[in-house]
């Protein structure tokens, strides 16, 4: 690992305890270093954050309005709130307003916050606007259900200058009616769409998922539970990429990569990520 | 950058839309016929994404829509990805990627319209046409309130034309399909532009739009304006009194004293005056704009840039549209002086999409000043040199938000970014950017040509100066009025002449509050205090036969239509917005209403921009202080 230059560290204040991070830090990496658990959708720790979900906002001392803990960066004597009043009804408003609207049944912890924050996504009626649409299935090895779409933007700028530089698809469309879509529509097969799978690594609802694990799903086996994971080397060129296969009854289910892994952050080409059918 | 083409051919007329614009392909590599040299290099043009949107508009103009083809050959031409081109091309309402006719009417189905019989046009023109989206759509505010009903119709070809209808009769705008006579009541037509020699610019600078100017006869810029020659306008002096084709008049008229002095009193003692002056921002959120332009002259980083956000969309603006028109070169001038405070060598101008008229003028005006020598290297022997690049929206009310108006000219989806950082440190291409209101950038002149105490000493001390209202709805003589700041609402209200029972004011715009007494001082103190705000300048007044609730909804409807989608608390909030006050139309219930302060609290708390940090004001401040749901 190549030497950082050093970095001054501020004092900053969470909830009232002062917590010392460098000078580049996020409020986010302040309140993990004061054992805060705030809540992110959008945040990727290898993506830049989009700061699009609003799920993380805190308080900070004299600021008109609330701020995205993932991308704000710290200041010298910031003292941030990250359970008040107000950063909690935001939380719980906008858990609200994506519970009402996209299906948040796969996302991790979903749930649980839901119940944290005491969101009643269902008080705004039957007839409440969903992105609800069936999932596009056009390929065998991964599909895209933007039922589940809450439009965070890492698929997005995984595929594009961020990882992969492949660029085929992007957010189409404005409002609510915006989506995640390659070039008018078309199925990845007529993309540009190189199936390395690095937007499904990073998707947080489970929009994006693979193949084997939606039909899984689908027949109701899918149970991570009775899953192992094992993480290896590819062994098909020589970079070295680390991969963790994901095998339930024997049988690898899905192929993910250790995001700390420092030469690939999690990403894969399509070999590793779904070329496991000879093992 | 290996990009992934689809490979679909663009029509000729296509192809020759977008040369127009770029020039030529310069090799195979850029989608021109392969020749033996283009196998041997595999090097290609610089990226050029920020002319992806006047590429757009280039197709869009002449064929009326985008084609796969079309946005094919713009990718390869421009090294864009074929899909962001596409989430680029969807974001804007102008523009289509479907197929359509080329004569496209909008009608606007907004605030001021609607306080003035928009929904019968409406009405009309879908019983002419068709439901909407084949040969009309209803569009949000069009910036004509004072010839409320308004309807605009933009028709595509090999010369574009647009067609202002205002006031729009019923049957008119879609009547007029086969002839080429536009429908106006005022008696007053725009002459032909006349003027000296119009160099032709660099390619990006070009004519953008190539609308004839003699094809509109719609009132000249002075009808808007009530008190237009009188002697105390300072903003609007020049408007109806100065032809706004002719830069020797603006001249003969005290044009370019105010750069003259500029030049004398250099960067420094120009940012000085302003900052004495107490000259605050106009667009809305009025910041100091001496303190803009001297943090940004201050920054080590260069380029700097100057955009001057003409993208005025708040429902019941017009106010720029009227200055752009009437006096064009008075903004060429202040942004020269801008420029020259803040270090910038190069300019944008972000013009709404839909101003033809006000787009027409400034092309033309920045094209003779830079044959005159007043813009390009070495204005006035000074050896400044400083060029402005004209640059058209879409159809998007966020591109006036001034981080979403650099993705805008950047070639990207008009999203506004998150700030910190701010434009003073990282904006237009990620350089130190000024960004400017018309009406902040013209008060600039009067600054100079006076002396900033002179400046100060008009209005009250913390809003000095004289300020631009925009007057609409029910009202006898519906304009943009200049007063000083102090004047209360009842000082405007004597110009205007409400007709009826005053039932409420909105100021501010969709964005602003209703308000109901008539004694609030118009400055930015006397509203903030009245808990409302004076925005851009909007005072749509509403008499008691106005559908109150058919106003929110608008309003809710028009934030839904504009939210860019990025933020949950604005993408969805403003969708239950507008659901529960559908349901509160029929039927009131405290439920909703809860409903609506809490989503209300977590769009203004929550947003990335003040799009969705707004959107909620106005439904608010009716529910207090008008009683709409009680």
């Amino acid at each position: 690992m190549p030497l950082q230059p050093p970095r001054r560290l501020v004092d900053v204040e969470i909830d009232g305890e002062t917590v010392r991070v460098p000078e580049d830090a996020t409020v986010l990496d302040a309140c993990a270093a004061a054992g805060k658990d705030v809540p992110t959708l959008c945040h990727g720790d290898t993506l830049t954050p989009k700061n699009a979900c609003r799920v993380c906002v805190v308080e900070v001392a004299g600021a008109r309005t609330l701020a995205p803990a993932c991308s704000r960066k710290v200041e010298a004597g910031m003292s941030v709130g990250t359970d008040t009043e107000r950063a909690r009804h935001s939380r719980k408003v906008v858990l609200e307003l994506l519970a009402s609207s996209v299906d948040l049944s796969t996302t991790p912890r979903a749930a649980e916050w839901i119940a944290e924050y005491g969101a009643e996504p269902g008080r705004f009626g039957e007839q409440a606007a969903t992105v609800a649409q069936p999932p596009k299935v056009d390929n065998d090895l991964y599909v895209r259900d933007y039922g589940k779409c809450i439009l965070c933007y890492k698929c997005v700028d995984a595929c594009g200058e961020q990882w992969q530089n492949t660029f085929a698809i992007a957010v189409a469309g404005r409002g609510f009616d915006a989506t995640i879509s390659t070039e008018f529509d078309a199925p990845l097969t007529d993309s540009a769409c190189v199936y390395c799978g690095n937007c499904v690594e990073v998707c947080p609802t489970g929009a994006l998922s693979f193949k084997s694990e939606f039909d899984m799903r689908a027949e109701g086996t899918w149970d991570e539970s009775r899953q192992t994971r094992t993480t290896t080397i590819c062994s098909y060129c020589g970079v070295g990429c680390n991969l963790t296969l994901h095998v339930q009854e024997n049988k690898i289910v899905k192929v993910t990569s250790p995001h700390d892994n420092p030469v690939t952050h999690g990403n894969l080409c399509v070999k590793g990520r779904f070329g496991y059918g000879y093992v | 950058m290996d990009l992934r083409f689809r490979d679909v051919e663009p029509t000729e007329e296509e192809r020759a839309a977008v040369d127009a614009l770029l020039g030529p392909p310069a090799s195979a590599w850029e989608g021109g016929p392969r020749t033996d040299a283009d196998l041997r290099v595999a090097a290609r043009a610089e990226r050029s994404r920020d002319l992806l949107l006047p590429a757009l508009h280039a197709v869009n103009d002449r064929v009326g829509w985008v084609s796969e083809g079309a946005l094919d050959y713009i990718c390869r031409r421009l090294t864009v990805p074929p899909a962001e081109a596409y989430g680029v091309a969807s974001f804007y309402s102008l523009l289509s990627l479907e197929p359509r006719p080329a004569r496209v009417l909008h009608v606007c189905t907004d605030l001021a319209c609607q306080a003035r019989g928009g929904d019968e046009v409406r009405r009309r023109v879908e019983e002419r046409l068709g439901p909407p989206g084949e040969g009309w759509q209803p569009s949000p505010c069009l910036g004509l309130c004072e010839r409320a009903p308004a309807a605009l119709a933009l028709e595509a070809g090999e010369t574009p034309r647009a067609t202002v209808y205002g006031p729009a009769t019923a049957a008119e705008p879609a009547a007029h399909d086969e002839t080429d006579g536009p429908v106006t009541d005022g008696p007053v037509t725009d002459g032909p532009v006349t003027d000296g020699p119009v160099a032709s610019g660099p390619v990006a600078s070009g004519p953008v739009t190539g609308w004839r100017d003699e094809e509109t006869c719609e009132p000249a810029a002075e009808a808007a304006v009530p008190q237009a020659g009188r002697p105390e306008l300072v903003l609007l002096r020049r408007i109806g009194v100065v032809d706004p084709a002719s830069l020797d008049d603006y001249r003969a008229h005290g044009g370019y004293a105010a750069l003259r002095r500029a030049l004398r009193l250099g960067p420094a003692g120009v940012i000085r005056e302003v900052l004495e002056s107490g000259l605050v921002g106009r667009g809305g959120a009025a910041f100091p704009t001496g303190r803009k332009w001297d943090a940004t002259a201050r920054r080590p980083d260069h380029p700097h840039y100057l955009v001057c956000n003409a993208d005025e969309s708040e429902p019941g603006t017009f106010k720029d549209r009227v200055l752009m028109e009437g006096d064009p070169y008075a903004l060429v001038e202040a942004m020269t002086v801008a420029a020259y405070a803040t270090g910038c060598a190069k300019g944008y101008l972000y013009i709404r999409g839909e101003y033809p008229r006000a787009t027409r003028r400034l092309e033309h005006a920045i094209a003779t000043a830079r044959a005159r020598g007043l813009l390009g290297g070495d204005i006035l022997g000074h050896g400044f040199s400083f060029d402005i690049e004209l640059r058209r929206g879409a159809g998007a009310y966020i591109c006036g938000e001034e981080t979403a108006i650099f993705n805008s000219i950047e070639g990207y989806r008009g999203e506004p970014r998150s700030k910190p950082p701010f434009p003073v440190e990282k904006g237009l291409f990620g350089k130190p950017t000024v960004v400017n209101n018309v009406e902040t950038l013209v008060n600039v002149l009067p600054i100079l040509e006076h002396g900033a105490q002179a400046y100060a000493a008009v209005g009250t001390k913390e809003s000095t100066g004289t300020k631009l209202f925009c007057v609409s709805g029910t009202v006898d003589k519906p304009g943009v009025y200049e007063l000083p700041f102090g004047a209360t609402l009842r000082d405007l209200l004597d110009l205007a002449r409400p007709v009826g029972t005053l039932r409420a004011v909105l100021l501010g715009g969709a964005a602003g509050a209703f308000v109901t007494d008539p004694d609030v001082p118009l400055t930015f103190e006397g509203t903030r205090q009245a808990g409302a705000t004076l925005g851009s300048g909007v005072v749509l007044v509403l008499n008691d036969t106005v559908d109150l609730k058919a106003i929110l909804l608008r309003i809710a409807e028009f934030f839904r239509d504009e939210s860019c989608g990025q933020c949950v608390p604005c993408r969805v909030g403003t969708v239950r917005q507008e659901e529960a006050l559908h349901r509160l139309s029929g039927r009131v219930d405290q439920r909703d209403l809860l409903l609506l302060r809490e989503v209300g609290r977590t769009m203004r708390d929550a947003s990335i921009c003040g799009l969705g940090q707004t959107a909620w004001n106005a439904v608010e401040s009716a529910i207090d202080r008008l009683g709409v749901y009680s």
